[in-house]
């Protein structure tokens, strides 16, 4: 039971870690830029939520999809004001502007919500957590619902990719940038269109982690998006698949390795799992092999 | 006349020496800048212009000036991105911390236990280096980048779980909180605390001879035929393999030197602090060196020692603005790397400093040319 236990909440973590890998592994397929910034715009969904529900009183139902609304545009306009300039660069000189981003999302939260922490009330407050097997089994309504809410996100994010138009522009313009602009697709759209949707995960994720595990802080989200972005390196970056696949194991690994082995050390079993994976196979889990040519 | 023909061809000479080649040009920026600042800080320092909270900041500019440094080795010359550079400093940092505490005892001279700490730093980190660069050096790109931050994230995660105590006169260590044999106040390092009670024994003097040291490494081993071969590879890994040259064996020399030189620096910064924390070095730090080096122009030394420099005072020189100085740091890094990265920005700022430069211009009347060419090489 102990073990059953564990897997939920290995798999419920995982599945924040999988959401947030989503919008690190679609911008790196587009762009071929570590969008460090990715974990800070997290935690700013859970402030804009947590503002929402607490001092206008709203449904955190419609908070979650103001906050949405709110990143998405946070999004677009990092994009616009501090990638697009350096577009075409390499990849370091945008790094560091990622990097300068999440700085700048950091110490705006520290400046208008301070460095306490704040309580975050859950999605599902009140909601009856479930019991099973005379009670030693527990599923927490927001566990459910954040693997619930990962596999449909999944789902929405492939046929999206896979069946519409604008999803197709977005893997012309990863594939090939210059022969999807001659292909007459609008580079420029289809890569704010990539931060706009990563944008808008990361508030989910945000609000689902928040759910979880209820403390808010300005550095909440940098901790997170380190590991989802190694989840999405597990995975292969640029796959979406991997990116889900790649989140769940990292997210049973540190549960796993929590309950069982020390929970000091959680997180050096995970970096020491990815570099085993690495090691044995070089570009991630479902990662496309890159061959070069002279 | 003849005189004057003499003085003439004497500075030439001399210009020769100094600038001749890129390598002496580079050679000469560098040093002279160390120098000049260093001579400058401490007759400031000694005729007290300089403030307390700044003259606090010698040694780490120092540090951090090495560091940026020896990442430029992997970053600029070996052409790999590195994220887990602080980790290596970490190595360095504790080890260096152990060392001068078993040998408090019997040297009580604090340079030469300093020195120890810094030799040792400088073992362990290398050790450090080659366990994890020999399996991952094969890794392409930024899943190498990946790697690194694993690595700097695992030692720091190691770190905040390790205990070191000295019984007598035999080193122990365990991963809780108990020692054998060990009283409270013979533990040196303490789990997340970190190590407390450190006899601080840096000076900026000798802070600066590490970082002269450093350069020394780095700029020797750049214009060397192992120099050239790294940055062979690092400019076509393919064309450097068809002729000879042995891909692997190179990027390790390079990743290890580097991870030499910052548990070097690693094991000064140690010493000037009388506590220090595992949570330090963590990936912030990581990125704060990178930043150094993206700055200051990737594969540019000089460039990295004036960023080191400029970024470790800014903070500092915007303390009046408390709250807002984090974010007018971050305000002022974007601005500057887009200034600085961005095409049409820099082609204009190329044009207006081609206008104010007397010897820009000169040049650009006698050989269109080649000026045409060099500003071409600039830019790269």
């Amino acid at each position: 039971m102990n073990f059953l236990n564990s897997l939920i909440s290995g798999l419920s973590l995982g599945s924040v870690y999988a959401i947030i890998a989503l919008g690190y592994t679609m911008v790196y397929g587009i762009s071929k830029m570590l969008n460090f910034a990715h974990g800070d715009v997290i935690m700013v969904g859970g402030y804009v939520s947590f503002c929402l529900t607490m001092y206008m009183g709203m449904n955190g139902w419609i908070a979650l999809a103001l906050a949405m609304a709110v990143c998405t545009l946070l999004g677009i306009t990092i994009e616009r004001l501090a990638y697009r300039p350096l577009r075409g660069t390499g990849s370091l000189a945008v790094l560091i502007t990622a990097i300068g981003v999440s700085y700048f999302l950091q110490n705006s939260a520290l400046l208008i919500w301070g460095a306490n922490p704040r309580v975050f009330t859950s999605l599902f407050n009140g909601v009856d957590t479930i019991h099973a097997a005379n009670g030693q089994l527990t599923i927490t309504a927001e566990s459910l619902f954040t693997i619930v809410a990962n596999i449909v996100i999944m789902i929405c994010l492939t046929l999206f990719v896979s069946r519409t138009k604008a999803g197709k522009a977005m893997r012309a313009v990863s594939e090939d940038n210059g022969a999807a602009q001659l292909m007459g697709i609008n580079v420029n759209r289809s890569i704010s269109m990539t931060f706009a949707i990563g944008s808008g995960l990361a508030a989910v994720a945000g609000v689902l982690m928040c759910s979880a595990y209820p403390v808010l802080m300005p550095t909440t989200g940098s901790m997170p998006g380190i590991k989802a972005f190694t989840a999405a390196v597990f995975g292969g970056i640029g796959s979406i698949p991997g990116a889900m696949i790649g989140g769940l194991i990292l997210g049973l690994i540190e549960i796993m390795s929590r309950a069982y082995i020390s929970t000091e050390l959680s997180d050096a079993i995970v970096f020491a799992c990815l570099i085993i994976v690495l090691l044995v196979k070089p570009t991630g889990l479902l990662g496309k092999k890159v061959n070069e040519k002279v | 006349m003849a005189e004057r023909k003499e003085n003439k061809a004497g500075a030439k000479r001399l210009r020769n020496i100094f600038f001749g080649n890129e390598y002496k040009k580079e050679a000469t920026i560098s040093y002279g800048i160390l120098i000049v600042g260093y001579i400058l800080l401490q007759l400031g320092a000694n005729a007290g212009l300089i403030g307390r909270n700044l003259q606090g900041q010698f040694v780490p500019i120092c540090v951090y000036i090495s560091l940026a440094i020896s990442l430029n080795l992997v970053v600029g010359i070996s052409g790999e991105l590195s994220l887990g550079h602080a980790g290596f400093m970490s190595v360095g940092a504790f080890t260096g911390i152990i060392v001068t505490r078993m040998m408090e005892a019997s040297m009580p001279s604090g340079n030469v236990r300093l020195f120890f700490a810094v030799l040792a730093g400088a073992i362990t980190a290398a050790i450090a280096g080659i366990i994890i660069g020999i399996p991952i050096l094969g890794l392409r790109g930024d899943y190498l980048a990946i790697v690194t931050l694993a690595f700097g994230e695992i030692v720091r995660n190691i770190m905040n779980v390790l205990y070191f105590g000295l019984d007598g006169k035999k080193l122990k260590f365990a991963f809780n909180h108990t020692i054998d044999g060990v009283e409270g106040n013979q533990r040196i390092i303490t789990g997340a605390i970190g190590a407390t009670g450190v006899t601080k024994t840096a000076t900026f003097t000798t802070a600066m001879l590490l970082t002269l040291f450093t350069l020394f490494v780095v700029l020797n081993l750049k214009n060397s035929k192992h120099g050239r071969c790294i940055m062979a590879v690092r400019d076509n890994r393919i064309a450097g393999e068809s002729i000879g040259i042995n891909v692997k064996k190179y990027k390790l020399i390079a990743f290890v030197v580097s991870a030499a030189l910052a548990g070097m620096a690693g094991a000064m910064f140690g010493q000037n602090y009388s506590t220090l924390a595992p949570l330090k070095f963590n990936f912030n730090t990581s990125v704060l060196i990178l930043v150094f080096v993206v700055l200051g122009g990737i594969g540019n030394i000089w460039g990295g020692i004036l960023a080191a420099t400029l970024l470790t005072i800014l903070p500092e020189a915007l303390r009046q603005f408390a709250d807002y100085r984090m974010l007018t740091y971050a305000v002022v890094l974007i601005v500057v790397m887009i200034c600085t990265y961005n095409p049409t920005i820099r082609a204009r700022a190329g044009m207006v400093w081609e206008k104010i430069s007397p010897r820009k211009r000169r040049k650009k009347k006698a050989e269109e040319a080649a000026d045409h060419d060099e500003t071409g090489k600039e830019e790269m």
